[in-house]
């Protein structure tokens, strides 16, 4: 795969070889709530890596502790092999991690270049440049293939869920993101919309950009991952390349947390840094 | 900035841009529409149907309500009576647009009228006898004090998370006890005269002739000037832009607007004395609104304000600080409406223990609403207040040529509410259903 953006003095350990994110013995309770037990994952870069599990498996609180919204109980995060703290979206932000909500948190108001830039907006002389910011804001969309928007100067509102999806999408990566994480990115869209998502999901990882992707969906699943992880009540039971799975084998680890059929599962720790492909 | 276009050899299908030698134009395939005449106004009708109708329904209204009373009363449309008609409605005008602030972010503040009121009184009170107080100071001390107000009921919404229609609504109560005992305090019965000229003539007073011209032109050569350059530098950056005709008509459209003004207020309207020119509340108003609307369009500031009021939560997790760009706001409805109580005081020639308050803010809630800025948050702009508040003046001043009183008067200004906000919910039902 490519890494795209260049210039960067932190890519160095990601050379080496590490995954660019992994957590190590997380967990997370709420009270007496164990939403998160143990959870240990590697996210190597230019990868989709597709996190599935039931409701209320722990897949958006897992996703919360890496973009900063929740502070892990216990447990460590390593990005580019170094031990990292996530304290806030700031902090998640800052080192390249960018999440998409799944209520994608868009501004109907505002076009498609302020939403682009809400809250890292390009000033000049103190005032707002939006010819620059339109510039680029171009420019993201185009490398990134969203050729159905009309104007980047339309309002978001006036924009189709897969549009909508794009634009959020492209905020993300716009700012550097080297993890892109999606929540259920394609839950409300229709048949041709959903495939233009995750086809923008693809090239976000050829551009070397790693990309967590939680989905109910199977097929859409399979259609775009590199990597699966399962999680079932609170534990990462199962993860690895997808080629590894099947929709059967993939059903049963999501329901009842194990594999019986053939093969044989990776349970529980999942796998050593550096087991990609 | 990040990856600048760098098409891996994976690069799925997409013969657009595969192929595009100007992967740009591809992101957008409007320019090609909107760079020609006729492009730009399908453009625009695309646009007036998807409920972006603008100021159009303002504007036509506006026309409406001229061509009723010029029928009505030959003198509607003097240019005696349309100066008379700017003064008045420059306190509605400025109230409005101290609303605005808040209506942007989906609050209200009931309390302006008589915290405006308050301003005044105290002003009025500093520059009066037994020790008069310069103007340069009692000014700003009002506006302060009205500012001040306004981060009082901005800290009540956002630390108690108290709605700030109730928080308010006390102001408005409280703001008149506060209103009455200030000028009842003062000694002078009911009300406190203002003597001081300069502050009268901050309604009564006009430009001379020539410096009305040349205030005038100045500032369509500025204004003109930057609309003509920012459209340059679009179109210089490969962005679309409106055509040429389009942003020479603009500047035409400015230059006329400017020479009618001129031109109405140059003329005598003085029956014994002469008295012409542009009155300073105009000059006010218009530099007003020109700074205002500048901090909601150009700043990050302004960006922010429309953000929260479209979706806190999106803004809060861009990084958008909630707290204090709304506590801004509230100080900023609470200077802006200082301001309009100058105004108000300096036509009254007075402040009395009697301002109506709670219809001062209603009228001041409609002048926005009216102009198009919506209650439900994240749509507003000066020009709104601006036009808005003209509408309630030439219902104000067009009902009292034809002979007809408050009773009327309130009626006509209800039904064109009522126009107003049933403009807004089938604009927004137009976005969206789009
Ligand atoms: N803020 C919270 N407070 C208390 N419990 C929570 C909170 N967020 C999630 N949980 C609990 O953690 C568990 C995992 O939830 P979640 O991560 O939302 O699951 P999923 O996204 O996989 O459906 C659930 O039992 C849920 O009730
Ligand atoms: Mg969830």
């Amino acid at each position: 795969m490519t890494v795209v953006a260049e210039g960067r003095p932190g890519g160095a350990p990601a050379a080496e070889g590490a995954p660019l994110l992994q957590l190590r013995g997380i967990s997370k309770s709420f009270g007496a709530v164990q939403a998160l037990v143990h959870v240990d994952l590697d996210v190597p870069a230019g990868q989709v890596t597709a996190l599935v599990g039931d409701n209320g498996a722990g897949k958006s609180t897992l996703i919360k502790t890496i973009s900063g919204i929740w502070a892990p109980t216990s447990g460590e995060i390593r990005w580019c092999g170094e031990p990292v703290s996530i304290r806030s979206p700031r902090e998640a932000d800052d080192l390249g991690i960018a999440t998409v909500y799944q209520d994608l948190a868009l501004c109907d108001n505002l076009d498609i270049v302020q939403n682009m830039y809400l809250g890292h907006e390009i000033l000049s002389k103190r005032l707002l440049d939006e010819n620059r910011m339109e510039l680029t804001a171009k420019q993201t969309l185009a490398d990134l293939s969203v050729t159905t928007v009309q104007s980047v100067r339309q309002p978001v509102g006036s924009l189709s869920g897969g549009q909508r999806q794009s634009v959020a999408v492209a905020r993300a990566v716009m700012r550097d993101a080297k993890l892109v994480i999606m929540d259920e990115p394609t839950a409300a869209l229709g048949v041709s919309q959903t495939a233009q998502v995750l086809d923008l999901i693809k090239r976000l990882a050829e551009r070397g950009i790693a990309v967590i992707v939680i989905s109910h969906n199977l097929s859409d699943v399979f259609a775009v991952a590199d990597r699966l992880a399962v999680l079932y009540l609170g534990r990462l039971v199962d993860s690895g390349p997808i080629t590894d799975y099947d929709t059967q084998r993939a059903v049963e680890l999501i329901t009842t947390g194990a594999a019986n059929g053939n093969g044989a599962p990776t349970n529980g720790r999942g796998h050593h840094p550096g087991t990609g492909e | 900035m990040a990856s600048v276009d760098t098409p891996t050899p994976s690069e799925p299908v997409t013969g657009a841009v595969a192929d595009g030698e100007v992967p740009l134009e591809v992101a957008a395939s409007a320019p090609v529409l909107a760079t020609t005449l006729g492009g730009y106004l399908r453009a625009w009708l695309k646009r007036m149907r998807s409920g972006e109708s603008g100021v159009l329904p303002v504007v036509g209204g506006l026309i409406i309500l001229t061509v009723i009373f010029q029928t009505q009363s030959s003198v509607f449309l003097s240019a005696g009576n349309i100066t008379n008609l700017l003064i008045q409605g420059s306190t509605f005008v400025v109230l409005g647009m101290a609303e605005v602030w808040l209506l942007v972010l989906g609050e209200i503040d009931l309390s302006v009228g008589y915290v405006s009121a308050i301003g005044a009184a105290i002003t009025a009170i500093m520059i009066g006898p037994p020790h008069p107080l310069p103007l340069w100071f009692a000014m700003p001390v009002g506006v302060v004090v009205t500012g001040a107000v306004g981060a009082l009921w901005g800290t009540l919404v956002i630390r108690l998370r108290l709605p700030s229609f109730v928080v308010t609504l006390a102001g408005l109560l409280g703001g008149e006890g506060v209103l009455i005992w200030l000028v009842n305090g003062n000694g002078t019965g009911g009300t406190i005269r203002i003597e001081n000229n300069v502050f009268l003539d901050l309604t009564s007073g006009n430009l001379s002739l020539a410096a009305g011209w040349i205030v005038t032109i100045a500032a369509v050569v500025v204004f003109g000037g930057l609309i003509f350059l920012r459209d340059r530098s679009r179109r210089r950056s490969g962005l679309v832009a409106a055509p040429l005709v389009v942003t020479l008509a603009k500047i035409v459209g400015l230059a006329a607007a400017g020479v009618a003004l001129v031109l109405v207020c140059n003329t005598n309207r003085g029956e014994l004395v002469t008295l012409q020119g542009i009155p300073y509340a105009v000059v006010i108003v218009i530099a007003l609104v020109v700074l205002t609307s500048f901090m909601l369009d150009r700043t990050r500031f302004g960006r922010y304000l429309y953000a929260i009021g479209a979706n806190a939560e999106a803004a809060r997790r861009s990084g958008v600080s909630l707290g204090w760009n709304r506590l801004w706001a509230f100080v900023l409805t609470g200077v802006t409406a200082g301001i309009g109580g100058m105004l108000y005081a300096a036509r009254l020639g007075s402040v009395s223990n009697n301002v109506d308050g709670g219809t001062l803010v209603l009228y001041a809630v409609a002048a926005a609403v009216i102009g198009g800025a919506s209650l439900f948050g994240g749509r507003g702009k000066m020009v709104h207040a601006l036009l808005g508040g003209i509408v309630i003046a030439t219902i104000y001043n067009g009902m009292g040529l034809i002979g007809l009183a408050a009773d009327y008067q309130y009626m006509i200004t209800a039904l064109v509410l009522l126009a107003a906000v049933t403009v807004d919910a089938l604009a927004r039902r137009g976005r969206t259903t789009s």
